[in-house]
């Protein structure tokens, strides 16, 4: 690095020009990533924290959407509740609603519908857990608009009143719309349409028969593996695991496909402006790399002290435009989705840089081919 | 000095090369012999194009001839590998070039020292090697800021760092004035007679070859009678 480091210094000026273009692609990965996180929590973070194995759908449902299109019977929740490997299944029961609070703040809510003793049942940060029929556990981050536990939320055109009753441990979404957990038998005397107005009661609950839901959420037994083929084959079901399972939420997919392409080509833009950068560079030094050839430089010499060039300005720069995208992710609005996660910005920032050192490799090997004879002569 | 004093520094035995394709085809070396002892300074004088870099870089291994033999101390450089070879020339041979051909990023101590380096000697002492050349009090300055004649000087010790057994040195006159041209060469002569270093040096500045112990003439890739010394 002797070598490296000194013309580091030397060329300053065209190194930090260098280094400018590095920081701002990272700073833009930086943002992408802060971008993708969000959107991945705003969309899924209600699954994300489900401590659920797979969730069977019904055969046949379309990938997109299939938490909102899918119907399960008990006699498909049955089969699945004595499959082998399989610890607990639950009905679980999704819709998205549209609904006022008693200070006439208008608010949407997907409504987890679960069993409230059951596996699903989320862990409150304040307030109480789910079991009054008409109370649900809210997420989190709605208490930034006003909700607090004791808030009643009317849902539009029905007229069912819901009683906060606790907020989740942190963000909790579906579909970019914050979750309500509700027990399994409010969910479907709402979706069935067979709810009165005002607030749910035992009385029509236990009225109830409509044993359907949306989907069988499972949790396997500890280190066994579920025949998911075999089981869906007799249940008539179509099972995703949980991570599979992202793709059902509303344009999730979609938004995770766009970020990831862009994240991409910034990647390739990044291995090729450092690929160009240090072509030219090399170029530059083409007789000063034949003089060090003449004077009995190995190329493995050469090669690693060009390399470590690269790795220096792409490691200084990659971490000052990492420090700066974060810095500007701090400055978002609440509105946009942006949340900042260690591992996704340490992937990208390790991926810009190795990807600037094949880029940067592909450059310098050229250095082997530098005849040492064009030392000789006055010709630069 | 190495350990080759009894054989000659540089025995080149009928060398021929030949340059470029087709009709451009070129005969830069034409069966050419030449022994250089140790100690001894050998200028090589000649027109544009007669051979003479051709010459150097066979003889500094930069190249191989189509045909006849190189060797150094004894040391056949047509039968060692690329990489043998560019080892050998790290610890063997000293190269001064054309204006120094210092690299821009370094102070004339670092030129030393990288050089000291790739021959993985972290200590070389770069002052007193400097102090050599008379060019001590100019060790932290980057070549753009020495004159022609200084930047000859630096190049000179940074050749000589690796305490080579051959020097080759590549018309080290052409950007100086006459003044500066003798102090360069006599700095040659001193070396190669203090040191036992042979020097093989082409050049085509006449004025300075009454420094020099031998003095061939090459013309058309051919070294003919030696030169008269002015």
């Amino acid at each position: 690095m002797f070598l490296a480091l000194r013309e580091l210094r030397f060329a300053r000026g065209r190194f930090t020009l260098m280094g400018i273009v590095i920081a701002l692609i990272s700073v833009l990965v930086v943002m992408l990533s802060g971008l993708s996180s969000g959107l991945v929590n705003d969309g899924v973070s209600g699954l994300k924290s489900m401590p659920a194995t797979a969730f069977a759908f019904d055969e046949g449902t379309m990938t997109d959407n299939a938490f909102s299109r899918s119907v399960v019977d008990d006699e498909q929740l049955a089969v699945w509740q004595d499959a082998e490997g399989v610890a607990e299944a639950e009905p679980m029961g999704v819709n998205i609603v549209n609904g006022v609070t008693d200070d006439d703040t208008q608010i949407d809510l997907t409504l987890f519908g679960v069993e409230p003793a059951g596996f699903l049942t989320p862990q409150v940060s304040s307030g109480d857990g789910l079991g009054a029929v008409g109370g649900i556990v809210v997420s989190e981050p709605l208490r930034d608009a006003g909700i607090s536990v004791g808030t009643v939320i009317t849902l539009d055109r029905l007229d069912v009143e819901l009683t906060v009753v606790g907020f989740t441990q942190g963000q909790a979404t579906f579909g970019h719309v914050d979750v309500a957990y509700l027990p399994i038998d409010t969910w479907r005397l709402i979706v069935a349409g067979q709810s009165q107005p005002g607030a749910p009661t035992q009385e029509q609950v236990d009225a109830l028969d409509f044993a359907y839901s949306s989907v069988v959420a499972l949790k396997a037994a500890d280190g066994a593996e579920i025949d998911f083929e075999a089981v869906d084959a007799d249940a008539g079901t179509t099972t995703m695991t949980l991570t599979e399972a992202f793709n059902a939420s509303p344009g999730y997919e979609a938004e995770t496909l766009t970020l990831s392409m862009i994240q991409v080509f910034l990647y390739v833009i990044c291995a090729l402006v450092v690929g160009a950068f240090f072509t030219v560079w090399t170029i530059q030094r083409t007789h000063d790399i034949a003089v060090l050839r003449a004077v009995g430089a190995s190329s493995r010499y050469l090669l690693r002290d060009s390399l470590a060039q690269a790795a220096i300005l792409l490691i200084g720069f990659t971490a000052i435009g990492v420090a700066a995208g974060v810095g500007m992710g701090a400055l978002m609005p609440d509105a946009m989705p942006f949340d900042l996660e260690f591992e996704p910005i340490a992937v990208a920032s390790v991926l810009t840089i190795v990807l600037g050192l094949i880029g940067a490799a592909v450059a310098v090997v050229r250095i082997t081919r530098v005849d040492p004879a064009r030392a000789l002569g006055g010709q630069r | 000095m190495n350990d080759f004093d009894v054989a000659p520094a540089l025995e080149v035995t009928d060398a021929v090369l030949e340059l470029g394709d087709g009709d451009s085809r070129v005969r830069a070396l034409d069966s050419v012999s030449l022994t250089v002892m140790p100690g001894e300074f050998v200028a090589i004088v000649g027109p544009s194009g007669s051979g003479k870099s051709s010459l150097l870089a066979i003889a500094g291994a930069l190249g191989q001839p189509d045909s006849g033999t190189v060797k150094v101390h004894g040391t056949d450089l047509g039968s060692l590998s690329r990489r043998a070879r560019t080892r050998f020339r790290l610890h063997n041979i000293g190269f001064v070039f054309q204006s120094g051909n210092l690299l821009p990023a370094l102070t004339a101590a670092d030129q030393l020292r990288l050089a000291g380096r790739l021959a993985g000697n972290r200590r070389v002492d770069a002052e007193a090697l400097l102090a050599s050349v008379d060019m001590a009090h100019r060790a932290g300055h980057r070549p753009s800021e020495l004159s022609g004649g200084e930047r000859q000087r630096v190049g000179i010790a940074r050749a000589l760092v690796n305490s080579p057994s051959l020097l080759l040195v590549d018309e080290p006159t052409a950007a100086l004035d006459r003044r500066r041209s003798h102090e360069v060469v006599q700095l040659l002569a001193d070396k190669a007679h203090s040191a036992g270093v042979a020097v093989v040096m082409v050049t085509h500045d006449r004025d300075v070859l009454e420094h020099c112990d031998q003095v061939v003439e090459m013309v058309d890739g051919r070294l003919g009678v030696p030169a008269l010394v002015s």
